[in-house]
């Protein structure tokens, strides 16, 4: 089992090495990463189906109430992903060669994006997420510019921290 | 006058996104441009392009006159008293840290420099530099809780006696105006130097440096219709003069050997390198476009379409607004209560509707209101009552969608 930090590469700025951060960091317990379950089969229907985008917005923000809110503790900074407007943190672990994963954020349709893209994710294994092509996943959802670098929404962020984690974790 | 003919002066507007039309209320973040200023660019590069002030060849010396023919355009569009004071530069944040970094010589440690709270970064983080290097002291001038700059507070710092005094003229996210004929006459009496960042107002006020009495007074070409990478940096003389170079090389110079350099006089002194000379041609349209409109006409209606736009915020309720007072100019800031201003932001796109969403460049002024982010819809010569209306009817849906 190994916890991996998402953003270290973006944490240059807080000054502190990797050894200080690991010492400070909490993190969710292991039945929260396992508890967080997403079928894709169950959850997809709701937009590719969508009629309209205010369905499609609709669903977001519903599925994105089933990530559990983080507690305050666990909003700490170290966890947190750059490049959103709004605020977003991630946590990974990985569970006998599978990925799980925790986030929330402050903004309701961020969050929904994130959702959608821990169901792509979440038990997974470290192949299936490296061969993972997220453009499509977000294109065939109808929410193709939202996984884009010109958005401050940060899903493209998310979406590489979370890549990141699972590939990272094979060098451990 | 008739102002949707002005409107189909501009190409970019008569698009959709989808299934809706674009509904452009970000004007505060860049104006569109009209079919003038796009066809004065093209016909420059088609047509005349060469550099500016130093070949002996024909194509070089159209350049250069009509470069230089901005140069007194602009003078004349905010009443300057030399083609001199008139310096070209990027942008408005550019011209900030030519102004600040160009007064290090003559600032020292203690001297005080008085700040805009509802600042942009652009006429705060240059300053902040500016004091790292001196020593000099940063006092921002506090806001009301209507969020307009405390006049009361403001006399009680001017007491202190600072050395300069940097003010916004419009706010960038309320759209507020400050009383800057009376700041500034007020700070000039303790002898501080001023300047004023009008990038906001230069659209829709119509400008007379003189009058205002500042010191240096900066705008960028992008939000008056103009070119993005053009702004002006407008001096009196005698404080443009003092400032040392930001920049070094190029047609700055007067003569250079290892021994040493001296450096040309003004304004080419502070334009080191090869100029933005389609973007000054374009601003030259810009201002050309501008000047063709009945200004006094244009304000009213401008004003008339933001009281409606504040009004109708207001009865839509479930709305906080900041700082919107009925003599703002061009923007209004809002949140949609209890929502995430992003939120927001992704499902007015969802219709078309372009506004801005986060922090706009302005963290100190959020901390004020005590926000994290808030939403702007932001006006400009061509915005109409349909966009107020389209805009209204979105946000209604956004409202739907978030309850």
């Amino acid at each position: 089992m190994s916890d991996s930090q998402l953003n270290k590469s973006q944490l240059n700025k807080s000054q502190l090495n990797e050894s200080q951060l690991n010492e400070s960091q909490l993190s969710p317990d292991t039945e929260a990463f396992t508890g967080l379950i997403l079928d894709p089969q169950e959850i997809l229907p709701s937009f590719t189906q969508a009629a309209n985008w205010q369905e499609r917005y609709r669903a977001l923000m519903l599925l994105g109430k089933r990530l559990p809110p983080l507690d305050e503790a666990l909003r700490q900074e170290t966890a947190q992903v750059r490049g959103c407007e709004s605020n977003a943190w991630l946590y990974h672990r990985e569970i006998d060669g599978r990925h799980y994963y925790l986030a929330d954020s402050d903004a309701r349709i961020v969050k929904g994006l994130i959702a959608l893209l821990l169901t792509a994710v979440q038990g997974q294994d470290r192949q299936a997420i490296a061969a993972l092509d997220l453009h499509q996943y977000f294109d065939q959802l109808g929410l193709s510019g939202q996984l884009s670098p010109s958005r401050t929404n940060g899903v493209l962020a998310l979406a590489e921290a979370i890549k990141a984690a699972a590939v990272e974790s094979a060098n451990h | 006058m008739e102002f949707s003919q002005l409107r189909s002066q501009f190409p970019a507007l008569t698009q959709s996104l989808g299934d809706y039309p674009l509904v452009y209320l970000d004007t505060a973040a860049t104006s569109q441009k009209p079919q003038g200023v796009i066809d004065a660019m093209s016909r420059y590069y088609q047509a005349d392009n060469a550099n500016v002030h130093r070949a002996a060849h024909q194509l070089s010396a159209r350049a250069t006159s009509q470069y230089e023919a901005v140069r007194d355009k602009v003078k004349t569009f905010i009443k300057a008293d030399r083609r001199e004071e008139i310096i070209f530069t990027h942008g408005t944040t550019e011209g900030i840290n030519l102004v600040a970094q160009g007064l290090a010589g003559q600032l020292k440690t203690g001297d005080l420099i008085l700040l805009d709270s509802a600042a942009h970064h652009a006429n705060i983080v240059p300053w902040q530099m500016l004091a790292k290097q001196t020593g000099a002291e940063i006092v921002p001038i506090p806001l009301t809780p209507e969020a307009r700059l405390d006049q009361a507070a403001y006399q009680a710092l001017l007491k202190r006696g600072p050395r300069i005094v940097a003010l916004g003229h419009v706010s960038n996210v309320l759209g507020t105006v400050n009383p800057v004929k009376e700041m500034i006459a007020q700070a000039k009496a303790v002898g501080a130097l001023t300047l004023i960042d009008g990038a906001q107002a230069i659209a829709h006020l119509e400008v007379d440096v003189q009058a205002i009495g500042c010191d240096f007074y900066l705008f960028s070409g992008h939000k008056m219709y103009g070119p993005t990478g053009i702004g002006i940096l407008y001096g009196r003389y005698a404080a443009l003069d003092k400032l040392e170079p930001l920049l070094t090389g190029g047609e700055m110079i007067k003569q250079v050997s290892f021994e040493g350099t001296t450096f040309n006089i003004l304004p080419n002194r502070l334009e080191a390198g090869t100029p933005p000379i389609a973007e000054v041609i374009g601003l030259g349209a810009a201002i050309d476009f501008i000047q063709s409109l009945p200004r006094a006409e244009l304000r009213a209606h401008e004003q008339a379409l933001l009281t409606r736009l504040q009004d109708e915020l207001r009865a839509l309720g479930g709305i906080s607004l900041y700082g919107a007072h009925q003599d703002n100019i061009g923007a209004v800031a809002f949140n949609l209560s209890g929502e995430h201003h992003q939120d927001v932001g992704i499902l007015l796109d969802q219709q078309g509707i372009a506004v801005r969403c986060g922090h706009h460049c302005a963290m100190p002024l959020m901390q004020t209101l005590g926000l994290s982010g808030c939403c702007r819809a932001s006006l400009g010569v061509y915005s109409n009552d349909e966009d107020v209306d389209r805009f209204i009817l979105a946000l209604k849906s956004v409202k739907d969608l978030l309850l």
